[in-house]
């Protein structure tokens, strides 16, 4: 998921008060930023609602890493509002993460120090125009899987903020299949770019739900606050269930081979993704993280002349306005 | 009437060659400057500049589709937009030399942003009253974002220009460092002329006349000193005599046409 592995912060609120706050959450209220809420709950939804921003912006790096080669004009447009959508729903995380009194420059520079983390999945990277399909089809389903349910999630300005990406989101699944489907039904040559593609985002997009937290603690109080609405396992079943037709319809293989439908459940079994590589990747040994954050760090340091700058004219404004007073 | 409905081009077989080239001018001003742009996505100093630039590079090519549209419909030999932008080889690319130069930083980038602006609007302008119904609509559609464009840039020169004395000095160094390739939009050439006479488009030199005020302007409330060398050094892009940026830039954007011919994506 864009936020993966939140841990829940405790609280050393008034009992009462927390139990009222719970019973309100209970009853399907909505929570805005000037009511009273716990210390953990303020500080879980920031880490999380952070990490999802973040997890936009470093976003735009992998497919902002086609947008110069896209094969048609047309392709090149979509591709560049698709990029251009990622920084908008990264603007609206970030000021919903400001209404819980963090600034934006304070989670950048968590960000930039490795404080915080973004999305395991933007590590990996884009080696042909395939993965600009698999991204949209494989990444931003999941995203989706996970963001559809955060449409309630008890915090109104997140919830509010997931109603507007929700819907640019289902877009962004539809252009990633449609790059599929040209592909998979394209020369052979491209065929064989667009099964290289989903050969390499499947077990990276399987782990974006994170590994199975039905028995962690986090995840209970997650849920209780409605912060969190599923566990990583169901989501996970559910996008596997969605995907596995969708790449047959393709014509192209899953590669797992240990997948196939499971009549008792109702879904797919399928094999786990390599936790361990999961970890190394949050640790800081994927494949880009390097290049990613650097790249993020890059745009902070060289802006860093133009930000002041415009800063130093906002005040020579106000000090000539005060002076003709 | 055309096939998609529209009014077929009205224009002398004569004058259809210039014509061709002319409208590739104008779609390959957009496409290369909408390129250069578009390698800032998710690199800008704000994310509001990220998203801005973007935005600013989806109009440009949304215009470039636009304009080698009408080209290709104007040259008449089947070829299509995406033909035109993706299998043209260097020495058949219209664009002035302004919008092919490496964006430097962030500073260099509005500030040919803001030069190629305040002549795109001018031209745009004249080009949405002129009597080419075909040549008046795309233009009047483009307008509306290139005014807001020349805004933008416009008041990003004022602010950085007037801000910090590094951000003044970069504004200054990226006019300096920019100047003597803005002459060639001016320039013209027995293309422009033949476009001018047949009253399609507006005379070069009035165009100048009006960007010098809007430039003088703005760079006076910059702070900024209009620098005292020719701008005409650089010319030579609108008859397909390029810098050598081009060929690289051509090299990555054509890829996989190049690399995979007559596949569809």
């Amino acid at each position: 998921m864009y936020a993966q592995m939140i841990k829940s912060e405790s609280s050393n609120d008034d009992p009462q008060a927390l139990a009222e706050f719970q019973a309100r959450i209970d009853r399907g209220e909505r929570i805005e930023p000037k009511e009273w809420m716990p210390e953990g709950y303020r500080k879980t939804l920031i880490r999380q609602i952070g990490q999802h921003a973040h997890s936009e912006i470093v976003g735009q790096l992998p497919e902002g890493n086609w947008i110069t080669r896209a094969p048609t004009l047309e392709r090149k447009q979509i591709l560049l509002a698709k990029v251009q959508d990622e920084a908008g729903h990264g603007l609206y995380l970030y000021s919903a993460c400001e209404t819980l009194g963090v600034t934006r420059d304070e989670l950048f520079e968590k960000l930039h120090s490795g404080a915080m983390k973004y999305s395991s999945i933007f590590n990996y990277p884009t080696l042909t125009w395939a993965d600009m399909g698999a991204i949209g089809w494989l990444v931003d389903g999941a995203a989706i899987m996970n963001q559809v349910p955060l449409q309630r999630t008890s915090y109104g300005p997140y919830a509010r903020a997931m109603v507007r990406i929700c819907k640019e989101e289902s877009f962004h699944q539809r252009q990633g299949y449609s790059i599929m489907m040209k592909m998979a039904q394209g020369t052979p040559a491209q065929k064989e770019m667009a099964q290289d593609a989903l050969n390499r985002f499947w077990y990276p997009s399987l782990m974006m739900f994170g590994p199975s937290d039905a028995e962690s603690v986090h995840s209970t109080q997650n849920m209780a606050w409605k912060i969190k609405i599923n566990t990583n396992d169901e989501l996970r079943q559910r996008f596997v269930n969605e995907t596995v037709p969708q790449a047959e319809y393709l014509g192209l293989t899953v590669p797992d081979e240990h997948l196939r439908w499971n009549d008792d459940k109702q879904g797919y079994d399928f094999s786990e993704p390599d936790w361990d590589e999961f970890f190394e990747v949050l640790k800081g040994n994927g494949p880009c993280n390097e290049e990613r954050l650097g790249a993020r760090r890059k745009a902070w340091d060289d802006g860093q002349w133009f930000r002041e700058g415009l800063s130093a004219y906002a005040d020579k404004q106000a000090a000539r306005r005060t002076a003709a007073e | 009437m055309a096939l998609d409905g529209r009014d077929p081009v009205q224009i002398d077989d004569a004058l259809r060659p210039a014509l061709f080239d002319w409208l590739c001018r104008l779609g390959d001003n957009a496409l290369i400057l909408g390129h250069r742009t578009s390698e800032w996505c998710g690199h800008g100093p704000a994310l509001e500049e990220d998203i801005a630039l973007a935005n600013t590079a989806l109009d440009l090519i949304g215009h470039c589709q636009m304009w080698l549209g009408l080209a290709a419909e104007v040259e008449g030999q089947g070829r299509t937009a995406d033909q035109l932008a993706y299998l043209r080889d260097a020495m058949a690319f219209r664009n002035v030399k302004l919008v092919e130069l490496p964006n430097g930083d962030i500073g260099q980038t509005i500030m040919r942003e803001f030069l190629f602006d305040a002549f795109h609007f001018e031209l745009l302008t004249a080009l949405s009253t002129s009597p080419n119904t075909r040549v008046a609509e795309i233009a009047a559609k483009a307008l509306k974002e290139v005014a807001y464009q020349l805004d933008r840039a416009s008041d990003l020169v004022v602010r950085l220009g007037d801000g910090t004395e590094e951000s003044h000095a970069r504004m200054q160094a990226a006019l300096d460092h920019l100047w003597p390739y803005t002459g060639e939009m001016f320039t013209a050439d027995a293309v422009d002329t033949a476009m001018t006479e047949a009253g399609i488009a507006p005379d070069l030199s009035d165009l100048h006349t009006r960007w010098t005020a809007t430039v003088k302007d703005i760079l006076d409330e910059a702070t900024l000193t209009l620098p005292e060398r020719r701008f005409d050094v650089h010319t030579g892009g609108k008859q397909g005599r390029h810098t050598e940026h081009l060929g690289y830039l051509l090299a990555e954007m054509q890829f996989l046409q190049r690399a995979y011919p007559g596949a569809e994506w």
